[in-house]
């Protein structure tokens, strides 16, 4: 493509590109001489399962069948049902496979590709009717979702930048160039109601206008892709799913405040986003897209990308400035907020990856219309990584103000083994649990807060019945004190001694005065830490124990384990009435710790030897190990 | 300065604009405790926790750190209030101190830092209790490789303030944090041993440590046993020492010159003599004038640099040694006082040099490890057996028993090497060295003295003082004095470049001089209750000043007219620079020292 140094030339590619991006992924009859897209999942789950060695089978195997001038095959970004990839979609017939293996290709090619008949085996399933579901939109998980942050990501190929440019990409970034203001841009951002989607949910236009109100030779605008929440993937999957669109929302916040550098922070362990961003950024400066004098306007804006060494605490802004600077990375009192003072000292606004997805779309349909969707305090959408005991785990963006109940049963598609709900933890390791009380809250940013738990950056992970909730706030503890940076006193001692106490909970010797000083603790480090991490730290622990005390006074006072989770507070035990005396337990013991004479005598375990590994219960065919 | 109105604890006062919170409190009459600030909030990290106070609005009230907090952003009558005795806020310091107990090794009766700790003072006013909470400690180091300063993390409670220390001095960062969470320590990179990185030794962050996770490497015991054994210990003091070592007897600083009760102290201690490192700071400058002089007057490698702080020749040796020809040869006095001990005046006594036993009183942690180089021994005898810093001599004085108040003023011992001028006193001030080299200098080049006798354009505590001085016969020369090696680094990077105007440079390891040192008492405010809100600021001055007065008084104030100094070349070293006093008194660097 020749450079793109014009409003003209844009135009003229974006019409060039939207016209065979329409081509590709038409939705209709098959023409004889049509041809036929195939869209492979290339969003890191995905690839996890298989899906690179997928695509480049059918590639191979259209060789074979000379299929390569009228099929094309394309990754692309994440499907969102993660735990039912990889995915294959196909064009144009709009058909949508799952948990596609390589062993799969063939069929898909003969019976599909060429016997126009979709592979039966492979299309969902509608749980309650049974009925094989051919089109994406008509699966549950997919019926209440609309995507913004995601735009583009399962149907453009984030390698291409045609494909980004024939899917609405860099038309935003050509109207604020052409028709806005730079004051324009912050006060329909304003207008928007966009709030930060971080975790901190503070709103973006009001953090633009303050760096667009310091005078300065220099600014900066950073994208926060440290995603660092246990099960949390929403920027991953954005970056993965269409780099184009997250720098063109970089690029507009940088033209609102007069940024004209710009800088990812990406964490290292997203290897596929870092190459993605990298190989986007590097097309985009070949274009023109990215440098001096952008389009002739005079726009400026360049872009650097740098790798996270993997520390939880890098996701606050300004352990985050300090890392890029090359510094440990520790986050600092503010004032002076980054917007004033931040990287290298210059003004700088910190915003996260989803919400510079959202920024592009708000342009281009406009604040008005932006704020129709969502609740009064919040605007648009939100990202979520759905997991733990939910049928559907994955990712999922549904307007704000959808409910917990839609969440967890219409899109999630309820618990897994009819098991009954007992809490969800929205938040990540900074937010808290909700309860069955709350199912119906329409989820925002202020509601939940509410609820003494948080939006943080998307996580929602699903608890039944199975799950202790002592155990639950433990492994957040767990997970916190190992992620405290360590500057501040109340998060590095503090959080240690909380674990500690917990520790004790879970192994039945706390007393009711542990319970005391938990809270007390959990309080003080709540007020008294240095930043957000050491602020929210307890918040597993204060949420849990409101909402579950029961469960916390069963440790301390019975010594129980109500959920039979916590090891020391709970014993496998054989039913003399229910044991066939065969001896399998015995035999899978690691322990050796079950006796027994096969045929004659149930069997027993030996308790004080016994590691609670649970294989017996395993490997017992007629149900007769519980948990006690 | 522009001023802010504030409210705390419900009063309003008018405050410069540009304050912490914690300072602008200290103005208003509250002394808010505090650990990990430091120099007036300028070294906070905000990390410690225990000065937060409760910054309320309508909206309610929020803890932050007072250390950090501008008063510029919460104007009274933007309706912010400040309540520092609020239950919340007195709470949360309690238990950020209970906490950092927790963690804590709580040696404290046998604690180097016993009665200087700020830790156990923020303990006490907060009223934490010792073992609210209790667990797991974190994994600690004890280092005592290196030769000047120790380490044990068990007592560090990670303020990060040495970590600031030497970077804002040094310029280096030798200390930072390592690994992360419970598991966090402050260490050289890797957690390495002081005696396995670029560390000067200054002690700059013993200074500045609030307990006892810093502290000099003690050689008490070394002096004892060669009492023990019957050796002739014969002790030097620095020009320093005696600036300030009344603090550590309750003095206010610069409230008194220490030199004659230090002395009637040492004498109690049993030492075979007393004498004073100036005699040797006058030999000192002979040597290097007549160095200078030669430079000048025969196209040598110019400028020259003063040698006599082994901060900065460790400097020099890791980063510098590139510049090793502009450094002066001559070994620091104390070694020089060494090395003429062990000959000269053994020779004139008759005593086997072996028998004597030398131990220098200093105000420095580096000097440790210059007694020990290889390059400052004579024939296998080594010039300096024992370095003990000011608060190490009272110690010594405390264990004896020796009450600092009855002591009488006695004078040093009068025997060969007794004599002292006023030009020696200075050195242990910045500028000083220089000062005192120019007096000689200018003697030596025009057979006259220097009338104003005060070269006043080298004095002053910033941190790099240029000057052109009028060397008579040689012109007007161009000198420069700095102190610090962060103020250092611009001049010797342009000498490095070929830009350096200078003829002599004066470079003194530890702001401010040795006054400063990494062995002096410590200057801890909250600690200090009769001092002046301000003494961070002013005690250097305060203890230069003490030099200066005895240079002033002194009636010879030229190293050259030192009657000692005159019967030594005279009887047995011959010229300045002559084959013996280079084999005695000079020394040689390593080039790029690992």
């Amino acid at each position: 493509m020749d450079k793109i140094n014009s409003v003209e030339k844009l135009d003229k590619v974006i019409e060039d590109c939207s016209a065979a991006f329409s081509k590709k992924i038409r939705v209709g009859e098959r023409t004889k001489d049509g041809k036929i897209a195939i869209l492979v999942c290339g969003d890191t789950t995905c690839v996890a399962n298989g899906s690179v060695d997928i695509q480049s089978e059918l590639e191979k195997a259209l060789k074979e069948y000379h299929l390569e001038d009228k099929v094309t095959v394309n990754h692309v970004g994440c499907f969102g049902l993660c735990s039912q990839g990889p995915f294959i979609k196909i064009f144009p017939d709009d058909t949508i496979y799952r948990t596609v293996k390589v062993g799969d290709v063939k069929r898909i090619i003969e019976e599909d590709i060429i016997g126009g008949k979709p592979v039966e085996d492979l299309l969902f399933v509608d749980p309650e009717t049974g009925k094989k579901i051919q089109k994406q939109e008509d699966v549950n998980f997919y019926k209440k979702q609309k995507r913004i942050a995601l735009h583009g990501c399962a149907v453009i190929n984030p390698d291409y930048l045609e494909e980004a440019l024939g899917y609405d990409g860099f038309k935003a970034l050509k109207k604020v160039l052409t028709t806005m203001t730079p004051q324009q841009v912050i006060d329909e951002i304003l207008a928007s109601g966009l709030r930060g989607r971080g975790g901190a949910s503070f709103p973006t236009g009001r953090k633009w206008q303050f760096a667009a109100n310091v005078q300065s030779d220099q600014k900066y605008i950073v994208c926060n892709g440290d995603e660092g929440d246990p099960g949390a993937f929403m920027d991953r999957s954005i970056l993965e799913g269409n780099p184009f669109n997250v720098i063109e929302g970089m690029m507009i916040g940088g033209y609102a405040f007069g940024a004209s550098e710009g800088y990812f922070y990406v964490r290292a362990e997203y290897p596929v986003a870092v190459r993605r961003l990298k190989r986007a950024a590097e097309d985009l400066e070949k274009l023109g897209l990215l440098g001096d004098n952008i389009l002739g306007t005079g726009f400026s804006f360049r872009v650097h990308v740098r790798e996270g060494a993997g520390a939880f605490v890098c996701g606050e802004e300004t352990a985050l400035l300090a890392s890029i600077e090359g510094k440990r990375g520790m986050p600092r009192p503010r004032p002076p907020f980054p917007a004033i003072k931040g990287l290298w000292g210059k003004p700088t606004c910190v915003n996260n990856v989803e919400t510079l997805a959202t920024v592009p779309y708000i342009i281009r349909i406009g604040a008005k219309e932006f704020a129709k969707i969502g609740t009064e305090g919040s605007k648009g959408t939100k990202v979520f990584a759905l997991g733990g005991k939910v049928n559907n785990v994955g990712l999922v963006e549904v307007p704000m103000g959808t409910t917990l109940r839609t969440l967890i049963y219409d899109i999630g598609g309820g618990i897994p083994k009819g098991k009954k709900f007992k809490a969800i933890q929205t938040g990540g390791p900074s937010g808290g649990c909700l309860t069955e009380k709350d199912i119906d809250t329409p989820i925002d940013y202020d509601t939940l807060v509410a609820k003494g738990s948080m939006m943080g950056s998307g996580g929602a992970i699903v608890m039944d019945e199975d799950n202790c909730m002592v155990d639950v706030a433990h492994f957040y503890m767990d997970f916190i004190c190992d992620e405290s940076c360590g500057k501040c006193t109340d998060c590095r001692i503090g959080t240690k001694r909380l674990m500690e106490m917990l520790t004790k909970v879970t192994k039945g010797t706390a007393t009711e005065q542990t319970l005391e000083d938990l809270k007390e603790l959990s309080e003080i480090i709540k007020n008294g830490s240095l930043c957000a991490l050491g602020q929210t730290a307890a918040n597993p622990i204060l949420s849990t124990m409101v909402n579950f005390p029961e469960e916390y006074e069963a440790h301390v006072k019975e010594h129980k384990c109500p959920a039979h989770v916590c090891k020391d507070l709970m014993k496998y035990v054989i039913d003399p009435n229910k044991c066939k005396k065969c001896s399998m337990c015995a035999r899978n013991c690691p322990a050796s710790c079950i006796s027994g004479v096969p045929g004659k005598e149930p069997y027993v375990i030996d308790q004080s030897k016994c590691v609670k590994c649970g294989s017996c219960m395993a490997s017992c065919r007629f149900g007769a190990i519980s948990k006690e | 300065m522009e001023k802010v109105n504030i409210k705390i604890e419900g009063r309003i006062y008018s405050v410069d604009k540009d304050l912490t919170v914690l300072e602008a409190a200290r103005r208003c009459g509250y002394n808010i405790p505090s650990l990990c600030s430091w120099n007036h909030g300028k070294c906070s990290l905000a990390s410690c926790r225990v000065c937060l106070v409760e910054i309320r609005t309508a909206r309610g009230g929020k803890l932050f750190a007072s250390c950090v907090y501008p008063v510029a952003d919460i104007p009274a009558e933007k309706g912010f209030e400040v309540f520092i005795s609020s239950p919340m806020a007195t709470k949360a310091r309690k238990a950020s101190v209970e906490l950092l107990l927790s963690n804590h090794s709580k040696d404290c009766q046998t604690c180097v830092k016993n009665g200087h700790c700020e830790l156990l003072h923020v303990a006490q006013v907060t009223g934490a209790e010792a073992n609210k909470y209790e667990g797991e400690l974190t994994p600690t180091t004890y280092d005592d490789l290196a030769p000047g300063i120790v380490r044990d993390t068990s007592k560090c409670i990670l303020c990060g303030r040495c970590i600031e220390r030497c970077k804002e001095a040094q310029g280096i960062g030798i200390l930072g944090f390592e690994k992360r969470g419970f598991q966090t320590i402050v260490a050289p990179v890797m957690n390495k041993s002081f005696a396995k990185v670029p560390c000067l030794q200054c002690g700059q962050c013993i200074n500045v440590c609030p307990t006892g996770a810093l502290s000099e490497h003690r050689e008490i015991d070394k002096v004892d046993a060669a009492m023990k054994a019957g050796k002739k210990v014969i002790v030097q003091t620095a020009p320093a020492v005696r600036a300030a070592i009344a603090e550590e007897f309750g003095k206010k600083v610069g409230e008194e010159n220490g030199t004659g009760r230090m002395v009637a102290a040492l004498h109690r201690l049993g030492f075979y003599r007393v004498f004073d490192t100036n005699f040797s700071a006058d030999l000192t400058i002979m040597e290097e004038a007549q160095e200078l002089i030669n430079r000048i007057t025969k196209g040598g490698v110019l400028p020259q640099i003063t040698s006599c702080s082994p901060g900065w020749i460790n400097y020099m040796e890791f980063f510098y040694s590139d510049l090793i020809p502009n450094v002066s040869t001559c070994k620091s006095p104390h070694e020089m006082f060494g090395a003429i001990l062990k000959s000269y005046y053994a020779k004139k006594h008759g005593l086997d040099p072996k028998d004597i036993y030398v131990v220098s009183v200093m105000p420095c942690t580096a000097k440790k490890y210059e007694e020990a180089r290889p390059q400052n021994a004579v024939d296998g005898l080594r010039d300096v057996d024992a370095v003990i810093t000011t608060r190490e001599l009272a110690l010594m004085i405390k264990r004896a028993g020796i009450m600092w108040n009855s002591l009488p003023e006695e004078e040093f011992d009068n025997d060969l090497v007794g004599e002292y001028t006023g030009a020696g006193a200075i050195f242990g001030v910045t500028g000083g060295v220089m000062e005192a080299a120019l007096r000689t200098a200018y003697h030596t080049l025009n057979g006259k003295e220097y009338e104003a006798i005060d070269f006043k354009e080298v004095r002053g505590l910033q941190g790099v003082k240029e000057a052109e001085v009028d060397m008579g016969a040689a012109g007007k020369v161009k000198v420069a004095v700095t102190s610090g090696m962060a103020n250092a680094k611009k001049l010797l990077d342009e000498i490095r470049e070929g830009k350096s105007e200078y003829a002599f440079i004066e470079i003194m390891c530890c702001p401010g001089g040795c006054i400063n040192g990494g062995g002096q008492p410590f200057v801890k405010p909250s600690l200090m209750e009769n001092e002046d809100p301000d003494i961070l600021e002013t005690y250097r001055q305060k203890r230069a000043d003490v030099l200066y007065t005895i240079d002033e008084r002194k009636t010879i104030r030229q190293s050259h007219n030192n009657p000692d100094i005159q019967v030594l070349y005279k009887d047995y070293l011959g010229e300045p620079c002559s084959e013996l006093s280079e084999h005695l008194l000079h020394t040689s660097y390593v080039k790029d020292r690992e």
